[in-house]
Formats: structure tokens, sequence, C-alpha cells
């Protein structure tokens, strides 16, 4: 399935946060959105699931959807939100059985994305008992057990520490080698972007706009820390977002 | 600055509660035990407080003769009966008013002007509305725990956390689920808390309302003690009400502990 944003436009009361934003995400491929705090990056996020609607524009999917896919447009959020009082498994059975899949058809599928994201022990665990890493992975798992036409992460990994990033960003290519997926992919994190994104959008500071638009040829698989062809994009992303990121930082809260 | 090291002084720590065990049974024993000493050599006089083993004797009395039994299972029932009514109403109201914001205008204001009445004064309306037996006790306890359990309520569902519930939305689950499986469960621990103030308020509640027109209860006994000035009845009376606060209190506590095993 593809999505497309259409000369979308945003307010908040009088503060614009995105100007006329078009933007195509085709199929099977991770699209990085980077861009400084505040540009609305999440924003556009929510408005490609259908969890906020822009003021001007359109956010339109063509295609068709995967066989045995039950929520086309599916989110791995920042804080994980699991819910606290159900064990891993519960927390992927919660978006299951709103679709009537229980008993032994809801255990295969859990099983399965439990396998996929190397969670197999956990079934039984509370998230107060796992490491952020793992909340993340099984927020993953959550995701993947609903076979989703686009995954809509909002910086997935932002709350975890450096070395859990690199874990989980290797999980992440490995799971996209294994079935490529179609992802949106917003962060701040350029060395995210590099390593996951096929296309790497810019955002420019507010109103949001889009400064540029990179594309990355190298297969994931093959893209590696201390990469001098990845280091050379990320230099120019930086080179980039810079002055964007400071006149951001510099700015006034509108609250 | 002398050259030899020094320890660097330590100014952390304290500030963090912790659990010290057997100290509320000692406060109990030392309080008890002085007032025994004081009855018994006469520095604190008969009619100031009652000896605390004359209370233990009136209340092996009341053991023994079956009239404990006589005056707690009313009680029990009119704070099982009235509780129950107010509690599941005042739940079923605060969840109305944290979903619906039209529930929300309406309620919140109604029961901002019910709560500072105090219930008491409406009795002598109660028993002309439920008349004079157990109906109007019922709906004096269910009025008096039915706004405290509103407010705590609401609050818990206002609190739950709003990222669950837009996860909720995104995986295209049903209102009815997101209420369900997501709003109910994150908005027990505040009804809980709540119900503690709730029960307490009960409680008082039902000693008042057997104040007036009851033979048999622990309010009745209470009254009738007290208009007789014997103040070892009295105190056998009040002794079993706290015990009631407590157990009812240790109950809560027990079932959060079972049900919210997976707070943090």
């Amino acid at each position: 399935m593809e999505l497309t944003l259409e000369a979308v436009s945003h307010a908040y009361g009088d503060v614009t946060v995105l100007s006329d934003i078009t933007l195509g995400i085709p199929e099977g491929q991770i699209v990085c959105i980077v861009g400084p705090s505040g540009c609305g990056k999440s924003t556009l996020l929510r408005f490609l699931g259908g969890l906020e609607r822009p003021d001007t524009g359109q956010v339109l999917q063509s295609g068709p959807v995967p066989e045995g896919c039950l929520n086309p447009l599916t989110y791995v959020f920042q804080d994980f939100a699991l819910l606290p009082w159900r064990d891993v498994a519960g927390n992927i059975s919660l978006v299951l059985e709103d679709h009537g899949i229980r008993g032994a058809r809801a255990e295969a599928i859990i099983a399965d994305v439990l396998a996929r994201t190397k969670l197999s022990d956990f079934h039984k665990a509370l998230p107060k008992q796992l490491s952020g890493g793992m909340k993340q992975r099984v927020a993953i798992a959550r995701a993947l057990a609903v076979n989703p036409a686009v995954m809509l992460l909002d910086e997935p990994l932002s709350a975890l520490d450096a070395q859990t990033r690199e874990l989980l960003m290797d999980d992440l290519v490995t799971l996209w080698e294994r079935a490529p997926f179609t992802a949106v992919y917003v962060t701040h994190n350029l060395s995210e972007a590099v390593r996951l994104g096929h296309r790497i959008v810019v955002l420019s500071r507010r109103p949001g706009t889009i400064r540029e638009v990179v594309t990355i040829d190298t297969p994931l698989g093959e893209r590696r820390a201390g990469d001098p062809a990845l280091e050379a994009h990320q230099a120019r992303l930086w080179h980039l977002m810079r002055q964007e990121a400071e006149a951001a930082d510099k700015e006034l809260g509108h609250v | 600055m002398s050259d030899t090291p020094k320890d660097v002084p330590f100014r952390g720590g304290g500030f963090r509660p912790r659990r010290v065990r057997g100290v509320g049974l000692a406060v109990f024993v030392v309080l008890i035990a002085l007032i025994e000493w004081g009855t018994r050599t006469g520095w604190i006089s008969n009619l100031t407080l009652p000896r605390p083993s004359a209370v233990l004797e009136t209340f092996r009395n009341l053991i023994e003769t079956g009239l404990l039994w006589k005056h707690m299972l009313p009680s029990l029932s009119r704070l099982a009966v009235g509780s129950a009514l107010g509690i599941s109403a005042g739940v079923a109201a605060g969840v109305m008013i944290g979903l619906f914001s039209l529930v929300r205008a309406g309620m919140v204001p109604l029961v901002a002007a019910l709560f500072p009445i105090p219930k008491i004064a409406l009795l002598p309306l109660f028993v002309i509305w439920f008349g004079i037996d157990e109906g109007s006790k019922y709906a004096l306890i269910a009025l008096g725990t039915f706004t405290p359990t509103v407010v705590a309520t609401y609050g818990a569902v206002d609190n739950v956390d709003r990222t669950l519930i837009r996860m909720g939305q995104s995986f295209g689950l049903s209102w009815a689920s997101i209420v369900r499986k997501i709003v109910l469960p994150g908005a027990l621990p505040g009804i809980l808390s709540g119900l503690r103030v709730s029960i307490a308020i009960g409680i008082i509640l039902l000693v008042a309302a057997e104040m007036l027109g009851a033979q048999y209860g622990i309010g009745a006994y209470i009254l009738e003690a007290g208009s007789l000035y014997d103040l070892e009845r009295l105190f056998a009376g009040v002794v079993i009400l706290s015990g009631l606060g407590v157990l009812t209190s240790g109950v809560i506590g027990w079932v959060e502990r079972r049900v919210l095993a997976w707070r943090v």
C-alpha cells in the first residue's frame, strides 16, 4: 500500500506547524523524517495514520493491503504504550481480540511475532519487569501481529540508551530484510535515519516544509556503523539541519 | 588548606519512609497501659475515662450474651447494602462523567453541590421519603458514599494515560473495547483508593443513622450507653467502630495487592 500527502498544512491556534507538505511513501521502503524539534514531524505521522486531521490538504492511501492485514496503518510509539496490567502475550492479544482472533489462532500469531522479535521467553512477563529495549520489542511485536501495510514509527528508539538503540536498529534491519515492509520512521537522530532510511526527508523548522529528500542506495543489510558513505550522508544531513536546529532552539515557546 | 586527606562529609540519606514493624502496635499498647495505670491509681478519674480492663470485660460480656452479633449483624448489613448501592452508582456516574463531556457538564456542578451537604442533616427527610426502617438508613449511607466515589472515579478516569487510549484507537479497537480494556483497568487504582474514603464516610453515617430510630446496631448501642453515661459500653462500641475501620481498610489493601500487582 502507498500513502500520499498532498499539500498538507496545519496550524495549532495561530502557530503554523506544517506548511504545504507533499510527499509520497512508496511501498516496501522505509522513509525517515528528520527535522529539528517542534518542526511538526510527529504531527505529520499522526496525519498519516489518521489520528489527527490536517487543516488543509489530503492524506491518501492507494493500492491493496497485504493478505491477512488486520490494521493497515499501525503505530509504534516512543513511550511503547504497553498496558501495564497485561503481560507480554496479553498486550499482543489485545489487538487481536477485536478482530475475533482468540484461542489457538491468537496463540499461533503471538508465538510467531515473539519469535521474530526474540521475545519467546518473555510470554508471561509484565511490562514493569522488562527493560526499555524489551518493552519496545514487545511494541514492535504487537505491531507485527496485525500484519500492517504501513508501519508508522514515532521516534521508537529515542527513549532507549545508545547500546540498546544499536541492537534494536539491527533487529529492525533483520526484520525488514526477511520481509520488506513499508514504514515511515520519524526521528531526530541522524545516525538512525542513515541506517534505516531508503529515503530521508529533511524538514525545516516551524512552520515545517520539506527542505530536501535524500535517497540512500546502499542496501540496508550492508550498512554498518562507521561506513564512510553513510558518514558522508550524515554529515550532509547535519549541514542541512544545523542552522534550522540552532534557530529552532532559540525560538520562544508559544504557550 | 591542610594536606592530609579527610573523609568527604556524608550529606545524603533520609526523606525516605521505611516500613517499621511493631511500632504501631506498641503505641496502642503503651497508650492503653498508661490509661489502665492512671485509672487504677486514681490519677485519671472514673468519669474521665473508663478502665481499659473494664471495657474489655464489657466486650467479653457482649460476646457471651450474644448481644454483639445482635448489634453487629444489622449494622454490617446496613453498611454493606448502603455502601454497595452508593459505590456502584458512584463508579457508574464517575465513569460516565469521565467519558462524556455532556454528562460532565451536567453532573459535576450537581456533585459539587451535593458533596458539602452534611448528609446527617437530611436524615429526617429520608425518613419521610423511605420510612423509618432500613430504607432511610440505606439511602443515607448510599448518598454519603456516592459523592466521594464519583469524584474519585472521574478523577481516576481523567488520569488514565492518554497515550494508551491513542494506542487503542491506532489499532482500530472499538470504543467499548477501549473503555473496558484500557480506561477501566487504568482507572482502577484511583477508584480503589477513593473507596477507602467512601467506606470510612459510610461507617460514620451508619452510626449517625442508627442513632435515630434503630433498636439494634452499633450506633443504637453507643447512643444508649452514652445517654446512661455508661463509659465502658460507650468505649466498647467505639472499639468496634475502630475495628471496622481497620478491617475495611485492610480488605481494600488486600484487594489492591491482588488486583494491582502490575503497578511499578
